[in-house]
């Protein structure tokens, strides 16, 4: 856990005072990823490294799992905060077991558990540890290195991480995979982390909460969810862009809205059967049709139903494509789109159908949330089930 | 001709006169090494301390050597040295600071700042980061400076021999004195390859020295 308590920084410059940051109140409860959002200069960046006093607090607290960290020695304090850097920082005179063990020789442990540690975090990060604990930063990938970044903040196992734009420097395609591979870990690692990004989209993927910055000042806390639907100002509602409906579509798996109401024929029905059906559910074009383990096989079209005589399973096409549960909205959305349908079936993991997914009940629940704000009013937080300290 | 004739016939003159001048520089360098390094160091953390170091090991670089050994007559003559080996060292060893300090402060100032906050922000202390990381970081560009203090003494190391401390110089002015050609050209050419060869040892033993896994950085140094 880590709680802010009105930290506050105010730097010197020769124009005069500037406060970085105004008062930072917030608390991250254990085991979630915190992300500071915000636009440059808006002081995310200072507040994170006034955790671990690379930026000296003018004023305010820093907890630590309920201690107040400002009565631990600074060294000590850093050795228990794993910290990434943007630029990675790799040492390049030291090897990657170097590198990565640098923590725990730091805290003295002995020779055995450390280079045993490497392995484990070789192991971790999916990296061969025969093939890269020799080698030197510089022999490495930009993706590679910052996954050994990543390595040696864990390496002594800390109970929280700071994180300054951990993955900007990483080309667009390895930085998903990477993203994917942290929150895999983390899944099992459960640390607390604090997380600075300026990318929206980066913030609603590896966020459990978001705080956004602006001018030195916390202007919002809220889960990605609540903060999409309800952003508190018209600068949030900017800083998030126009598109932000959509990005919830990331947020809300297939299984939160997949009713387990869907019309299917067998193969053995006739098309008049597919015809009543299709009318009865509603369909506009076509029904479903599965075999005897309810996995999908085709689909009968209702021009060929209303046309023809005869069985299904003699007049069906191939499905287009069906979604698994664990798909998220962005997918869904995207295939509707790409194969003109409003519905979808959906599928569990063992390919069986087990429901399906309109079109509607996507646009619904994009818009019960705004419906909800306006009739309460913009800028109440009523909504938001987080500690929110902002001040306006 | 007459001149290999010359050296030959006065080799065992020559490689002693040679290995005084390495003994001589290379005590001198060595000596300015050890205190060059840690001043360097001690000033990257004071930038107007840095200036005014820089200025002054500056200035004792524009004193002639000559001039240098005048001064130090009197002045080492109260405990008993005014010429030899004792003022020859001493000069050697201020004109080695400016070089021996100048890199290393470079060298230490120009360690990437990511670097230097990974290695505060994972709790290393400043001797811990000196030690791991910056002084290693910065050994290429410091040796370069001590190399640079080696090629520069060993030209003004020759110019000792005046103040009776040995050397090859000794080839030189004697040359000089009596209307020695031979001499003369001997001592010089002796004293241009000694700078030569040992500008080239320092270079392997400064890419031994470098971290592996800097390697690229080393070759451009």
């Amino acid at each position: 856990m880590i709680r802010l308590d009105n930290l506050t920084k105010v730097f010197d410059t020769p124009k005069g005072a500037v406060t970085a940051a105004d008062h930072i109140s917030m608390e991250v409860p254990a085991g979630e990823i915190c992300i500071l959002l915000g636009p440059s200069g808006c002081g995310k960046t200072t507040t994170l490294k006034m955790i671990n006093r690379i930026v000296r607090p003018t004023s305010g607290k820093v907890f630590i799992d309920g201690e107040d960290t400002s009565a631990l020695d600074t060294q000590e304090l850093r050795r228990n905060l794993g910290y990434v850097i943007q630029q990675i920082g790799l040492f390049p005179n030291m090897t990657i077991e170097e590198n990565i063990t640098a923590v725990p020789r730091l805290l003295g442990w002995d020779k055995d558990r450390y280079k045993r540690r490497a392995r484990e975090l070789m192991d971790m990060i999916a990296l061969d540890a025969d093939a890269f604990l020799k080698r030197y930063p510089s022999e490495l990938s930009g993706g590679q290195q910052q996954r050994i970044g990543v390595a040696r903040a864990l390496a002594a196992d800390p109970p929280v991480m700071l994180m300054d734009e951990p993955f900007g420097a990483i080309d667009p395609i390895n930085r998903a995979v990477i993203q994917d591979e942290f929150l895999k870990m983390q899944q099992e690692l459960k640390k607390t982390i604090m997380f600075v990004s300026h990318d929206i989209d980066e913030a609603i993927k590896m966020g459990n909460r978001i705080a956004i910055f602006r001018e030195g000042k916390l202007v919002q806390y809220s889960p990605p969810d609540d903060l999409l639907a309800a952003p508190r100002n018209a600068f949030v509602e900017s800083f998030l862009g126009e598109d932000r409906a959509l990005k919830r579509l990331n947020l809300v798996k297939v299984r939160e809205l997949a009713s387990d109401e869907i019309g299917v024929v067998r193969p053995e029905d006739t098309l008049a059967t597919a015809l009543e059906r299709i009318e009865g559910f509603g369909y506009q074009n076509a029904i479903l049709m599965i075999n005897d383990k309810r996995q999908p096989v085709g689909i009968i079209h209702r021009s060929v139903a209303r046309t023809t005589s005869g069985y299904c399973r003699d007049h069906f096409q191939s499905v287009p494509t069906v979604v698994s549960l664990d798909d998220d909205l962005r997918k869904v959305a995207s295939l509707m789109f790409a194969y003109d349908m409003t519905w979808m079936p959906c599928v569990d993991d063992e390919g069986r159908v087990c429901g399906q997914i309109t079109q509607r009940a996507i646009t619904h629940h994009l818009g019960s949330r705004y419906r909800a704000t306006q009739s309460s009013g913009p800028g109440d937080d009523t909504g938001t089930p987080t500690p929110s300290a902002a001040e306006e | 001709m007459e001149l290999i004739q010359y050296a030959l016939d006065n080799l065992g003159l020559l490689l002693d006169r040679t290995i005084e001048h390495i003994a001589l520089v290379g005590v001198a360098v060595g000596l300015a090494t050890l205190t060059g390094v840690p001043i360097g160091i001690a000033i990257t953390k004071n930038e107007r301390l840095a200036k005014a170091v820089l200025y002054v090991a500056s200035i004792i670089v524009t004193i002639p050597s000559i001039a240098l050994f005048g001064i130090m007559i009197p002045i080492l003559s109260i405990i008993g040295h005014g010429i030899g080996y004792v003022p020859a060292v001493i000069a050697v060893l201020l004109y080695s600071q400016l070089p021996i300090i100048r890199n290393t402060y470079t060298a230490i100032n120009n360690v990437d700042p990511a670097l230097r906050e990974a290695a505060r922000g994972i709790g290393m202390s400043q001797n811990q980061r000196l030690r791991q990381v910056e002084i290693p970081l910065a050994i290429p560009i410091i040796m370069a400076g001590v190399r640079t203090a080696v090629v520069l003494n060993i030209g003004v190391m020759a110019i000792a021999a005046y103040i009776g401390a040995g050397g090859l110089g000794t080839f030189i002015s004697r040359g000089i004195s009596q209307s020695d050609p031979r001499q003369l050209i001997v001592g010089a050419v002796a004293v241009s390859l000694l700078a030569i060869i040992v500008d080239y040892s320092l270079l392997a033993l400064q890419k031994r020295l470098t971290p592996r896994g800097m390697e690229r950085a080393a070759t451009t140094a």
